[in-house]
Protein backbone atom coordinates (compact mmCIF):
# COMPACT_ATOMS: atom_id res chain seq x y z
CA UNK A 1 0.00 0.00 0.00
CA UNK A 2 1.57 3.35 -0.71
CA UNK A 3 0.47 6.39 1.38
CA UNK A 4 1.37 10.05 0.06
CA UNK A 5 2.47 12.75 2.80
CA UNK A 6 2.62 16.35 2.31
CA UNK A 7 6.16 17.65 3.11
CA UNK A 8 7.72 20.84 3.94
CA UNK A 9 10.99 20.15 2.86
CA UNK A 10 13.16 17.19 1.24
CA UNK A 11 14.43 15.19 4.31
CA UNK A 12 12.18 12.80 6.68
CA UNK A 13 12.84 15.00 9.39
CA UNK A 14 10.55 17.65 7.88
CA UNK A 15 7.73 18.98 8.90
CA UNK A 16 3.84 17.70 7.83
CA UNK A 17 3.34 20.30 5.25
CA UNK A 18 -0.41 21.82 6.28
CA UNK A 19 -1.24 22.53 2.89
CA UNK A 20 -2.10 19.70 0.20
CA UNK A 21 -1.87 21.73 -2.81
CA UNK A 22 1.27 24.19 -2.56
CA UNK A 23 2.80 21.67 -0.26
CA UNK A 24 6.87 21.68 -1.23
CA UNK A 25 7.25 17.57 -1.57
CA UNK A 26 5.28 14.67 -1.46
CA UNK A 27 6.70 11.79 0.17
CA UNK A 28 5.31 8.65 -1.84
CA UNK A 29 6.11 5.49 1.12
CA UNK A 30 5.21 2.24 0.47
CA UNK A 31 4.48 0.32 3.75
CA UNK A 32 5.45 -2.96 2.00
CA UNK A 33 8.96 -2.50 1.00
CA UNK A 34 9.44 0.67 3.40
CA UNK A 35 11.05 2.74 0.64
CA UNK A 36 10.75 6.43 0.50
CA UNK A 37 10.40 8.50 -2.45
CA UNK A 38 10.50 12.25 -2.50
CA UNK A 39 8.77 14.24 -5.40
CA UNK A 40 9.18 17.88 -5.71
CA UNK A 41 5.23 19.49 -6.06
CA UNK A 42 5.56 20.93 -9.29
CA UNK A 43 2.17 23.74 -8.36
CA UNK A 44 3.85 25.01 -5.17
CA UNK A 45 3.71 28.88 -6.82
CA UNK A 46 0.88 27.81 -8.67
CA UNK A 47 -1.93 30.57 -8.61
CA UNK A 48 -5.02 28.42 -9.22
CA UNK A 49 -5.99 25.08 -9.32
CA UNK A 50 -3.23 23.71 -7.62
CA UNK A 51 -5.32 21.28 -5.71
CA UNK A 52 -6.30 19.43 -8.73
CA UNK A 53 -3.35 19.22 -10.47
CA UNK A 54 -1.81 17.83 -6.96
CA UNK A 55 -4.10 15.05 -6.85
CA UNK A 56 -2.87 14.05 -10.21
CA UNK A 57 0.71 13.78 -9.53
CA UNK A 58 -0.05 11.56 -6.31
CA UNK A 59 -2.71 9.85 -7.75
CA UNK A 60 -0.40 8.62 -10.96
CA UNK A 61 1.43 7.26 -8.42
CA UNK A 62 -1.40 4.76 -7.23
CA UNK A 63 -1.23 5.88 -3.38
CA UNK A 64 -4.15 4.64 -1.00
CA UNK A 65 -3.71 7.41 1.33
CA UNK A 66 -3.02 10.74 1.78
CA UNK A 67 -1.51 12.55 4.95
CA UNK A 68 -2.25 16.40 4.96
CA UNK A 69 -2.77 19.19 7.40
CA UNK A 70 -6.06 20.56 5.06
CA UNK A 71 -7.67 19.67 2.03
CA UNK A 72 -9.47 22.31 -0.14
CA UNK A 73 -12.97 22.25 -1.21
CA UNK A 74 -12.18 21.54 -4.96
CA UNK A 75 -10.24 18.61 -4.16
CA UNK A 76 -11.97 16.63 -1.27
CA UNK A 77 -14.91 15.13 -3.74
CA UNK A 78 -12.13 13.86 -6.30
CA UNK A 79 -10.00 12.96 -3.39
CA UNK A 80 -13.12 10.95 -2.60
CA UNK A 81 -14.16 10.06 -6.23
CA UNK A 82 -10.70 7.96 -6.94
CA UNK A 83 -11.36 5.95 -3.86
CA UNK A 84 -8.26 7.58 -1.45
CA UNK A 85 -8.54 7.76 2.01
CA UNK A 86 -8.06 11.63 3.49
CA UNK A 87 -6.32 11.66 6.97
CA UNK A 88 -5.89 15.48 8.16
CA UNK A 89 -3.36 15.72 11.18
CA UNK A 90 -3.45 19.20 12.63
CA UNK A 91 -0.70 18.72 14.68
CA UNK A 92 3.10 19.65 13.81
CA UNK A 93 4.45 16.05 12.98
CA UNK A 94 7.66 15.24 10.97
CA UNK A 95 7.32 12.86 8.15
CA UNK A 96 9.12 10.49 10.13
CA UNK A 97 7.04 10.42 12.89
CA UNK A 98 4.04 9.64 10.26
CA UNK A 99 5.86 7.26 8.68
CA UNK A 100 6.77 5.23 11.79
CA UNK A 101 2.89 5.69 13.15
CA UNK A 102 2.08 3.33 9.92
CA UNK A 103 4.66 1.09 10.80
CA UNK A 104 3.43 0.01 13.81
CA UNK B 1 -27.25 41.85 -11.88
CA UNK B 2 -26.25 38.14 -11.47
CA UNK B 3 -28.45 36.32 -9.39
CA UNK B 4 -26.56 35.19 -6.09
CA UNK B 5 -24.14 31.69 -6.29
CA UNK B 6 -25.41 28.92 -5.26
CA UNK B 7 -24.24 26.83 -2.34
CA UNK B 8 -22.86 23.90 -2.81
CA UNK B 9 -24.71 20.71 -1.74
CA UNK B 10 -23.42 17.93 0.07
CA UNK B 11 -24.63 14.39 -0.97
CA UNK B 12 -23.60 11.67 1.34
CA UNK B 13 -24.29 8.64 -0.93
CA UNK B 14 -25.03 9.00 -5.05
CA UNK B 15 -27.10 7.01 -6.52
CA UNK B 16 -26.11 4.02 -7.86
CA UNK B 17 -28.25 4.57 -10.96
CA UNK B 18 -28.18 6.31 -13.71
CA UNK B 19 -32.11 6.68 -13.85
CA UNK B 20 -35.43 5.10 -14.44
CA UNK B 21 -37.58 4.08 -17.23
CA UNK B 22 -40.66 3.69 -17.99
CA UNK B 23 -42.08 -0.49 -19.09
CA UNK B 24 -45.03 -1.63 -20.79
CA UNK B 25 -46.32 -1.69 -24.23
CA UNK B 26 -47.65 1.99 -24.49
CA UNK B 27 -44.66 3.59 -23.95
CA UNK B 28 -42.54 4.75 -26.36
CA UNK B 29 -39.47 6.23 -25.23
CA UNK B 30 -38.54 8.40 -28.25
CA UNK B 31 -41.23 10.53 -27.91
CA UNK B 32 -40.50 12.73 -24.51
CA UNK B 33 -37.96 13.88 -23.37
CA UNK B 34 -36.24 12.54 -20.00
CA UNK B 35 -36.44 14.71 -16.98
CA UNK B 36 -33.46 15.51 -15.38
CA UNK B 37 -33.39 15.28 -11.69
CA UNK B 38 -30.39 16.57 -9.93
CA UNK B 39 -28.17 14.91 -7.53
CA UNK B 40 -29.20 17.11 -4.57
CA UNK B 41 -32.65 17.27 -5.88
CA UNK B 42 -32.41 12.81 -5.57
CA UNK B 43 -30.49 13.12 -2.03
CA UNK B 44 -33.32 15.29 -0.68
CA UNK B 45 -35.87 12.88 -2.12
CA UNK B 46 -34.03 9.87 -0.36
CA UNK B 47 -32.98 11.83 2.98
CA UNK B 48 -36.46 13.07 3.22
CA UNK B 49 -39.08 10.27 2.22
CA UNK B 50 -36.78 7.20 2.54
CA UNK B 51 -34.44 8.15 5.58
CA UNK B 52 -37.11 9.77 7.16
CA UNK B 53 -34.98 13.27 8.00
CA UNK B 54 -37.33 16.44 8.65
CA UNK B 55 -36.46 19.56 6.32
CA UNK B 56 -34.38 20.51 9.11
CA UNK B 57 -32.51 17.85 10.09
CA UNK B 58 -31.95 17.12 6.06
CA UNK B 59 -30.56 20.71 5.08
CA UNK B 60 -28.33 20.18 7.76
CA UNK B 61 -27.02 17.35 6.45
CA UNK B 62 -26.72 18.35 2.93
CA UNK B 63 -25.21 22.25 3.65
CA UNK B 64 -28.21 23.99 2.59
CA UNK B 65 -30.69 26.03 4.35
CA UNK B 66 -34.14 24.72 5.50
CA UNK B 67 -35.94 27.15 2.73
CA UNK B 68 -33.46 25.97 0.44
CA UNK B 69 -33.93 22.93 1.09
CA UNK B 70 -37.65 22.54 1.08
CA UNK B 71 -37.37 24.23 -2.38
CA UNK B 72 -34.82 21.15 -3.68
CA UNK B 73 -37.83 18.67 -2.57
CA UNK B 74 -40.73 20.49 -3.85
CA UNK B 75 -38.99 20.75 -6.86
CA UNK B 76 -38.52 17.00 -6.78
CA UNK B 77 -41.72 16.11 -5.88
CA UNK B 78 -43.09 17.72 -9.10
CA UNK B 79 -40.60 16.47 -11.40
CA UNK B 80 -41.30 13.07 -9.63
CA UNK B 81 -44.60 13.48 -10.36
CA UNK B 82 -44.10 14.99 -14.02
CA UNK B 83 -42.67 11.75 -15.09
CA UNK B 84 -45.41 9.13 -13.63
CA UNK B 85 -48.09 11.21 -14.98
CA UNK B 86 -46.15 11.58 -18.54
CA UNK B 87 -44.65 8.51 -18.30
CA UNK B 88 -41.48 9.98 -18.93
CA UNK B 89 -37.60 8.69 -18.23
CA UNK B 90 -36.06 9.98 -15.22
CA UNK B 91 -32.65 10.56 -15.73
CA UNK B 92 -30.24 11.64 -12.21
CA UNK B 93 -27.44 13.89 -13.28
CA UNK B 94 -25.35 17.42 -12.52
CA UNK B 95 -26.40 19.80 -9.96
CA UNK B 96 -24.19 22.25 -8.11
CA UNK B 97 -22.69 19.30 -5.43
CA UNK B 98 -20.19 17.50 -3.97
CA UNK B 99 -19.34 14.46 -2.65
CA UNK B 100 -18.70 13.59 0.76
CA UNK B 101 -17.94 10.41 2.25
CA UNK B 102 -18.68 10.08 6.49
CA UNK B 103 -15.59 11.53 8.55
CA UNK B 104 -14.01 10.69 11.84
CA UNK B 105 -12.00 11.34 14.38
CA UNK B 106 -9.22 9.49 16.30
CA UNK B 107 -9.03 10.20 20.03
CA UNK B 108 -5.20 8.81 20.31
CA UNK B 109 -3.52 10.27 17.61
CA UNK B 110 -5.82 13.28 17.01
CA UNK B 111 -6.38 13.11 13.31
CA UNK B 112 -9.38 12.85 11.09
CA UNK B 113 -9.88 11.09 8.60
CA UNK B 114 -12.57 10.07 6.08
CA UNK B 115 -13.74 6.34 4.75
CA UNK B 116 -13.46 5.94 0.62
CA UNK B 117 -14.78 3.01 0.87
CA UNK B 118 -18.22 3.13 1.95
CA UNK B 119 -18.99 -0.42 1.41
CA UNK B 120 -16.59 -1.28 4.30
CA UNK B 121 -16.80 0.04 7.97
CA UNK B 122 -13.83 1.49 9.25
CA UNK B 123 -12.80 0.47 12.83
CA UNK B 124 -9.29 1.30 13.27
CA UNK B 125 -7.60 4.81 12.69
CA UNK B 126 -5.28 4.60 9.81
CA UNK B 127 -2.50 6.00 11.10
CA UNK B 128 -2.01 4.66 14.94
CA UNK B 129 -4.63 1.54 14.31
CA UNK B 130 -6.82 2.63 17.80
CA UNK B 131 -10.41 1.73 18.05
CA UNK B 132 -11.35 4.99 19.63
CA UNK B 133 -12.66 6.46 16.51
CA UNK B 134 -15.75 9.05 16.72
CA UNK B 135 -17.88 10.25 14.13
CA UNK B 136 -17.18 13.43 13.21
CA UNK B 137 -18.66 16.21 11.52
CA UNK B 138 -16.80 18.29 9.11
CA UNK B 139 -18.93 21.23 8.80
CA UNK B 140 -19.26 22.43 12.40
CA UNK B 141 -16.26 20.80 13.78
CA UNK B 142 -17.68 18.93 16.36
CA UNK B 143 -17.04 15.13 17.41
CA UNK B 144 -20.60 13.23 17.44
CA UNK B 145 -20.46 11.25 20.17
CA UNK B 146 -20.95 8.15 18.49
CA UNK B 147 -21.80 6.83 15.03
CA UNK B 148 -25.31 6.28 15.48
CA UNK B 149 -26.52 3.10 15.26
CA UNK B 150 -30.47 1.95 14.20
CA UNK B 151 -31.77 -1.79 15.17
CA UNK B 152 -33.03 -2.24 11.83
CA UNK B 153 -32.13 -4.85 9.63
CA UNK B 154 -31.45 -5.01 6.24
CA UNK B 155 -32.29 -8.51 4.25
CA UNK B 156 -31.69 -10.11 0.87
CA UNK B 157 -34.61 -10.55 -1.35
CA UNK B 158 -33.94 -13.75 -2.85
CA UNK B 159 -32.36 -15.60 -0.06
CA UNK B 160 -33.14 -14.51 3.15
CA UNK B 161 -29.62 -13.19 4.98
CA UNK B 162 -29.77 -10.36 7.03
CA UNK B 163 -27.58 -8.20 8.44
CA UNK B 164 -27.81 -4.57 10.90
CA UNK B 165 -28.22 -1.35 9.06
CA UNK B 166 -25.23 0.93 8.95
CA UNK B 167 -26.43 4.52 9.24
CA UNK B 168 -26.05 6.94 6.41
CA UNK B 169 -25.21 3.78 4.03
CA UNK B 170 -28.66 2.83 2.21
CA UNK B 171 -29.42 -1.00 2.11
CA UNK B 172 -29.73 -0.77 -1.23
CA UNK B 173 -25.97 -0.37 -1.77
CA UNK B 174 -25.30 -2.60 -0.06
CA UNK B 175 -24.89 -6.40 -1.63
CA UNK B 176 -25.43 -9.69 -0.10
CA UNK B 177 -22.42 -12.12 0.31
CA UNK B 178 -24.44 -15.34 -0.19
CA UNK B 179 -25.61 -14.30 -3.51
CA UNK B 180 -24.76 -10.83 -4.36
CA UNK B 181 -28.05 -9.34 -4.81
CA UNK B 182 -28.87 -6.07 -3.29
CA UNK B 183 -30.55 -5.69 0.11
CA UNK B 184 -33.24 -3.83 0.94
CA UNK B 185 -34.45 -2.59 4.39
CA UNK B 186 -36.73 -4.88 6.56
CA UNK B 187 -38.34 -2.58 9.44
CA UNK B 188 -38.36 1.25 9.10
CA UNK B 189 -38.20 2.93 12.52
CA UNK B 190 -38.99 6.94 12.55
CA UNK B 191 -35.82 8.56 13.12
CA UNK B 192 -37.44 11.33 15.22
Amino acid sequence: MKVAITSTGDSLDSLLDERFGRCSHFVIYDTESKSTEFVPNPNKDAENGAGPASVQVVASRNVNKIVSGEFGMKIKSLVDSLKIQMIVVKEKKTVREIIEMFNN
Amino acid sequence: MAPRARVFRKILNPPPMKGFKPYGHNVNETVNEPILIHFEEYEAFKLCDYDMYTHHQASEIMGVSRPTFTRIYASVRKKVAKAFAENRQISIDGGKVYFDSDWYSCKTCHCYFNNPQRNIELVNCPLCKSEKIYGYDVETGSAKNEVEHIADMCVCASCGYEELHKHGSPCKGEMCPQCGKRLTRKVKTNLN
